[in-house]
């Protein structure tokens, strides 16, 4: 562990924000308050956090249908995030996205996508930047297993690697693709090794542990400012929650989850492994776990109490202003 | 002023742009035309049909770049790629593949401005071929602007001659929307007056390319080239028509077509695209909800039949609407009663 104890404390900051956010949202939802479908992060909190630590604003992260724990990793505002999760005229999208299409362009995260594998190509297209302006920037897509079956995956992986293009194609293997589980859906089994197929390095890691995530997300980021091309990091960690909320999961039994949740808890090896090392005290901790519930509970009562969007806008915003 | 071809307008309107604006590139399969090999010997092909012809030449391949065949890539690149800032052009080299790429179109790019709250813009030009006539068969010949043009956030032009191939497509390079660029393949080679400077053609404004009086005949693309072979026999038959090239599609000059109804009281539309929910029959059924009262005959549309372009020629020659079928509509439209 070579981290600053600054990174260390970025680094549980971003985890238990998300980790505090995914179950207020859950408790949200099965209040009836929030007015569309979500996707928890909960589990996977070390994946995106460990790869948005070695990311600066202006680089930037394609993300999934599960993209609340992409845009808190990469720093979005949370007020204004969750005002758009409700839908709100002041969200980030101004209540047009919603959860599954939420972006924040000025932390360069390019936004959920609700069409599976969709953003793989787009994060390419970010790193392009790199080749035209020269610009010394990385990109990286988010990516589940069962969006790892897509041609869009793999016609970006190729392109990705043709063109020596700066991006992370970090691989989220939570076990399933909605109800499939991924010893179904996914030929071979090692997603990874596709991307090796490709010409690209890759690694297999536990994505529970923010440690190893970070580490491998440091030599790929690297490696992508230098001009050496894209990288692949798949990283298993299973999500504790359905693939929406409401979801019964009959496809799988209480004893993976209890033991999931028991063994696999992102938060507690996090804590552990700095507490064991002597790097950060457990009351340090405790108060930045206190100082986010007060955040996300603040931002969750702000976002209800403001207003949907006004009528006149349902049409604003498909071309740009004055040109339509 | 100058002679150049409906190709040679669309490369000069790319390197002028590319001059103008180090963010603007081009991304597309071949379009250096195997610059990548490692035997390569001779100047970039630019393309099958060679519409990127001494781009690579001039700005080379970090800004020229061969891809993969990968549609989706390309497409999804380019919108990623506008996303975060540059101003790609991107060649679908025939519009029949939007099969395999259109998620990437209307799913993202078509939708960034609305669904991210007007957080940027997705200054995009796909730049694509479309039409029949030139034996290309059932997946090299089709025209779907009318699927183009039916999307949200999306724009749509058809250029019918070189002055406006140029001009319409600096205008698209400098929109700050996703448009996509309808080149027709039958027209490549046809030549006309072309500036050699800069200029732009509005997005949205057709062009009245000769007044009359008795029938009002709205064109797209190819079909513009038809109808104006069209105008002496009409003459002859004693009919006075008045033809419009909307050259934008999406957004579209609706005022020009209902000024000139409301004139000429008869509407015949000439449309490349399948009959079935055809930009054609949205032309008639707008004119029919704003400009009803002005009409003395019921709005036509000539559209090839409701089947794929066929390979043989003399099918194809069939498949679409030729200028005895045009002026048989026009004589029926200025007799009704």
């Amino acid at each position: 562990m070579q981290l600053s104890k600054d990174k260390l404390i970025d680094a549980y900051t971003r985890m238990k924000k998300i980790r505090v956010f995914e179950e207020t949202m859950r408790d949200e939802f099965a209040k009836g308050t929030v007015p569309a479908f979500i996707h928890l992060y909960i589990g996977q909190e070390a994946i995106a956090s460990g790869i948005c630590v070695e990311l600066n604003d202006d680089d930037t992260i394609a993300s999934t249908h599960r993209g609340h724990g992409h845009c808190l990793a990469k720093n979005s505002n949370l007020e204004r995030m969750t005002m758009e999760i409700f839908c709100r005229a002041d969200g980030l999208c101004e209540g047009k996205g919603g959860s599954m299409h939420i972006a924040d362009l000025s932390v360069g995260m390019l936004g959920a996508n609700a069409i599976v594998g969709a953003n793989a190509p787009i994060a390419v297209g970010a790193a392009l930047r790199q080749r035209v302006m020269g610009e010394n920037l990385v990109s990286a897509a988010f990516i589940g297993d069962g969006a790892s079956n897509q041609g869009a995956v793999f016609e970006a992986m190729n392109l990705a690697s043709v063109l020596k293009l700066p991006v992370l194609f970090v691989f989220e293997n939570n076990g399933y693709a909605e109800f499939t589980g991924v010893d179904y859906h996914c030929g071979g089994g090692d997603i990874a090794g596709r991307a090796e197929g490709f010409g690209m390095p890759s690694y297999k890691l536990d994505g529970s542990d923010f440690f190893a995530v970070q580490e491998a997300a440091a030599e790929a980021v690297q490696r992508a400012r230098k001009g050496d091309g894209p990288s692949a990091i798949e990283c298993y960690a299973k999500r504790w929650y359905g693939h929406f909320e409401g979801d019964p999961q009959h496809y799988r039994t209480k004893k993976e989850l209890e033991s999931i949740r028991k063994n696999n808890d992102p938060l507690i090896i996090f804590r552990q492994k700095v507490e064991e090392a002597g790097l950060i005290e457990s009351s340090e901790l405790d108060l930045i776990d206190d100082d986010l519930l007060s955040q996300v509970t603040n931002a969750v009562e702000k976002a209800k109490n403001s207003p949907l969007p006004n009528i006149e806008e349902l049409t604003t915003n498909v071309y740009e202003k004055g040109s339509y | 002023m100058t002679i150049k071809t409906y190709r040679e307008a669309i490369i000069e309107a790319m390197i002028l742009e590319m001059k103008r604006d180090e963010k603007v590139f081009v991304i597309g399969e071949d379009i250096s035309g195997g610059r990548g090999c490692e035997d390569f010997d001779g100047e970039a092909a630019g393309g099958p049909m060679g519409l990127t012809q001494g781009l690579w030449d001039e700005f080379g391949a970090k800004r020229v770049i061969d891809t993969p065949i990968s549609e989706t890539a390309i497409m999804g690149a380019a919108a990623g790629a506008a996303l975060s800032g540059l101003r790609p052009i991107a060649e679908l080299m025939f519009s029949d593949f939007f099969g395999v790429c259109f998620d990437q179109i209307y799913n993202q790019a078509a939708k960034f401005r609305f669904m991210y709250g007007d957080q940027g813009a997705t200054p995009l030009v796909i730049r694509t071929m479309i039409g029949a006539g030139i034996g290309c068969g059932p997946q090299h010949s089709q025209s779907p602007y009318s699927i183009f043009a039916n999307i949200p956030g999306l724009k749509v032009v058809t250029p019918s001659n070189p002055y406006d191939a140029k001009g319409l497509l600096i205008s698209s390079i400098r929109d700050n929307d996703p448009v996509i660029f309808c080149e027709h393949k039958a027209l490549l080679g046809i030549d006309g007056e072309v500036p050699d400077e800069s200029y732009e053609v509005p997005l949205g404004k057709g062009k009245i390319l000769k007044e009359g009086d008795d029938i009002s005949i709205v064109a797209i693309g190819q079909m513009v080239g038809v109808v104006q072979n069209c105008i002496k026999s009409l003459e002859e038959k004693g009919i006075s028509a008045e033809i419009i090239d909307p050259r934008s599609l999406s957004p579209f000059d609706d005022e020009m077509v209902y000024d000139s109804v409301e004139k000429t009281g008869r509407l015949l539309v000439l449309d490349e695209s399948n009959p079935v929910c055809s930009f054609g029959s949205w032309i008639t059924s707008m004119v029919s909800e704003e400009v009803f009262s002005s009409l003395k005959a019921p709005t036509k549309v000539l559209t090839p039949p409701h089947c794929p372009v066929p390979a043989a020629p003399n099918l194809e020659a069939a498949y679409l609407p030729d200028m005895d079928t045009i002026i048989s509509a026009s004589e029926n439209l200025k007799n009704y009663s």
